[in-house]
């Protein structure tokens, strides 16, 4: 099955580079496409982003019908930068108020859903410093084109040198030490994706109103494990989109995030009945660092708290008449 | 040129473009974006392919007729006017696709409210999104034209490139220009007419691996490359006509306790006069010979290219309309000699003139700066002038 699926669902953004003839699908399927940008402090590289989403794909050709950003409460310009160049932007914590807020990028995404009224999201990490219209129509593409795909994920291409025409996959370094191998043991299946930590992905909303919502680290391994569950590998596809620049994350940050994904999994896990008593999980990770020849204990609290699937939030039931 | 009949007097034209100026607005985002994309592309003199396939692949976005990319990599694409096609004019306007930067450098490009930040952005990305979007925008703001727009992405412009592209271009074309347009990012209110005499350079210092280190005189490619500067400026040159020495860069050195064995000065001289410039040729050429006697290293000049001196008067038509359309504008202008483009339309005989779009600052660096608030002007500025040369304003 891995094989098969690699061949019929894995692509190269540039077999999609007629992006008319994505519109002209589109436009005969009706669907609406709205793209979700999830910021917090990012002036400097948003304001590209819009600039060549909007004139890329809106105005030239007529891909997206909204291009929104979510922040969750920068401190520096994002806002104003991305409301002057044109986007539309949404204060996290303005919409659903009722519900409170929660800190963290799945709470944007989660949030986006009410808000957007796309048939297809399309989610783009807003740090990205090669950022080019790829980035949307090659994710947006499968799904225009192929009715059974709900969910379509990026990876990227990193220049490590290889020999032999083999490469290595091309995960970062949380992927390739700790999800792969957790899916390799419980859902060899998912293995397959070649980057499940990538922040871009396009899903269908049939598909992310269903699914609840990590707000933290574990919110992209989620939404695999929960498709997966639901439809099985053939409703993934993949799309290679060349390099992605941005910044490297410390170690430390990815010891967090890995402490996250892990709640996230074995939680999942137990929900699938697939492991069974798990008992409750500390929520305090623990790390520590020396500072002259002291060794000190660093604690952090990650709680991984989920946000219910949006259908069964009443105001979005009725928002969208549900 | 045909004559034509004039459907508008200049002054009405002129009246037009404040207004145009406010139109171009909502065609801004586009021309950001074609400028962001172009000036990513890594585009070093003699690597410039990748960006031209990208010009050329835009070019027939635009449904330009007679797309095509030639032998030296130049992309070239006619948007037709609107007249009867036997009496059609055409007008050339050029923008140079290298860059002073290598390919493996970071061409990231940052955008801000009031500012494009990257290396290239002004020289001359900016030159490359007036030719990508110039047709989009032309339909957009409905600014029909009677004359056919020859859009040229020129390779092989800056340094050792020395113009080859646009010279093969005007050497090969064989559609006659009633006038030419050379587009420069920056800094906008510039208007050259002129081409100065202009020679480039390099010398070259090379000790041989039997030089004499123990000698008590011995001195490396550094020392002997100082010297040369220090010559060359010494070289008397005139006040009128206006005549320079640039001294560009100097390359040599690998350490601080190892003698240089090599060492590389690249300069340009410039003048007003012919003559000037061949002298002072001649005095360099005295400097290397003497110093290579001297020293018994190798002191070597290269002449990379000429430029001769021309261009058209202040007072041609060309010029006193362009003028009037930065003033009906409010662009303060700014005249300068230009060695670039232009001298190549001079050589070639067709009345033309190098332009600036908008403000711009750090040049030559990797944070080049381009003002965004300026641009709409840029570009009515370029309209207008099209217009005046389209409707026959310009003639002689």
């Amino acid at each position: 099955m891995i094989e098969s699926w690699l061949k019929s669902n894995t692509y190269h953004h540039s077999v999609f580079w007629d992006i008319m003839n994505i519109v002209r699908e589109k436009q005969r399927q009706q669907l609406t496409i709205s793209l979700c940008i999830p910021t917090l402090n990012e002036e400097a590289t948003i304001g590209k982003e819009i600039v060549l989403f909007k004139a890329e794909l809106m105005e030239r050709y007529p891909l997206l019908d909204e291009i929104a950003v979510f922040d969750s409460g920068s401190s520096d310009d994002t806002r104003e930068v991305a409301a002057s160049f044109g986007a539309d932007v949404y204060l996290s914590s303005d919409i659903l108020p009722d519900m409170g807020t929660r800190r963290g990028k799945g709470e944007n995404l989660w949030k986006a859903i009410y808000q957007l009224r796309g048939d297809i999201i399309v989610y783009v990490d807003a740090d990205i410093k090669n950022i080019h219209p790829r980035f949307v129509y090659g994710l947006v593409a499968p799904l225009v084109y192929r009715s059974e795909v709900k969910y379509v994920k990026a990876f990227y291409d990193r220049p490590l040198a290889f020999a032999q025409n083999i490469r290595p996959s091309g995960g970062g370094r949380v992927t390739e030490i700790l999800v792969r191998p957790l899916f390799s043991l419980f859902l060899p299946e998912l293995a397959a994706i070649i980057q499940p930590l990538s922040g871009e992905y396009a899903v269908r909303r049939e598909v992310l109103e269903k699914l609840s919502f990590p707000v933290g680290y574990g919110v992209e391994t989620a939404h695999l494990m929960d498709v997966y569950q639901q439809h099985g590998l053939a409703a993934f596809a993949q799309t290679d989109l060349d390099q992605r620049v941005h910044h490297n994350q410390p170690t430390e940050s990815l010891g967090r995030m890995a402490f996250g994904i892990m709640r996230t999994f074995f939680t999942r896990l137990e929900r699938y009945e697939m492991i069974k008593d798990l008992g409750k999980m500390n929520t305090i990770m623990r790390q520590f660092q020396t500072r002259d020849a002291v060794h000190e204990h660093l604690l952090t609290e990650i709680q991984e708290e989920e946000r219910p699937p949006m259908i069964d939030v009443a105001e979005y039931r009725q928002r969208w008449k549900k | 040129m045909s004559p034509r009949k004039k459907p508008e007097t200049f002054t009405s034209l002129r009246r037009k473009l404040p207004r145009l100026r406010n139109k171009l607005d909502n065609v801004c985002e586009m021309f950001l974006a074609n400028l962001v994309m172009l000036s990513e592309i890594p585009a070093p003199t003699f690597g410039e392919e990748q960006r031209a396939d990208f010009l050329s692949q835009r070019f027939a976005e635009a449904g330009l007729v007679n797309t095509s990319i030639d032998d030296m990599h130049n992309v070239v694409g006619i948007y037709p006017g609107q007249g009867d096609e036997a009496e059609r004019n055409n007008i050339l306007i050029v923008a140079h696709l290298d860059t002073h930067f290598e390919s493996t450098l970071d061409h990231s490009v940052t955008v801000t409210p009031r500012h494009v930040i990257g290396p290239g952005v002004c020289d001359n990305g900016l030159g490359l999104a007036v030719l990508s979007t110039l047709p989009s925008l032309l339909q957009q703001v409905d600014w029909p034209l009677e004359s056919n727009l020859l859009l040229l992405g020129a390779t092989r412009s800056l340094g050792r490139g020395n113009l080859d592209g646009l010279r093969f271009f005007l050497k090969h074309n064989r559609l006659p220009c009633c006038a030419g347009l050379c587009i420069e990012g920056v800094q906008l209110g510039r208007l050259s007419i002129m081409s100065v005499g202009m020679l480039r350079g390099e010398i070259v210092v090379t000790v041989p691996e039997t030089y004499d280190w123990t000698s008590f005189e011995a001195r490396g490619a550094v020392a002997l490359v100082t010297d040369v500067v220090r010559r060359m400026m010494a070289i008397p040159l005139p006040r009128k006509p206006r005549s320079t020495i640039v001294l560009g860069s100097i390359e040599s050195g690998t350490s601080f306790n190892r003698m240089a064995t090599h060492a590389v000065l690249r300069f340009e001289v410039k003048s007003e006069s012919s003559d000037i410039v061949r002298a002072t040729a001649a005095d360099i050429e005295d400097i290397c010979i003497e110093l290579t006697s001297e020293s018994h290293a190798e002191v070597a000049l290269n002449v990379i290219a000429r430029r001769e001196p021309g261009g058209i008067a202040f007072t041609h038509p060309l010029v006193r309309r362009t003028r009037g359309i930065m003033k009906a504008l409010d662009i303060p202008l700014t005249t300068n000699p230009s060695t670039s483009e232009l001298s190549m339309f001079i050589e070639s005989g067709i009345p033309a003139i190098t332009l600036g779009i908008t403000g711009g600052e750090k040049l030559n660096s990797l944070r080049e700066q381009a003002d965004i608030g300026s641009i709409t002007t840029g570009l009515a500025q370029l309209l207008g002038v099209l217009a005046a040369i389209d409707r026959g304003y310009c003639e002689t």
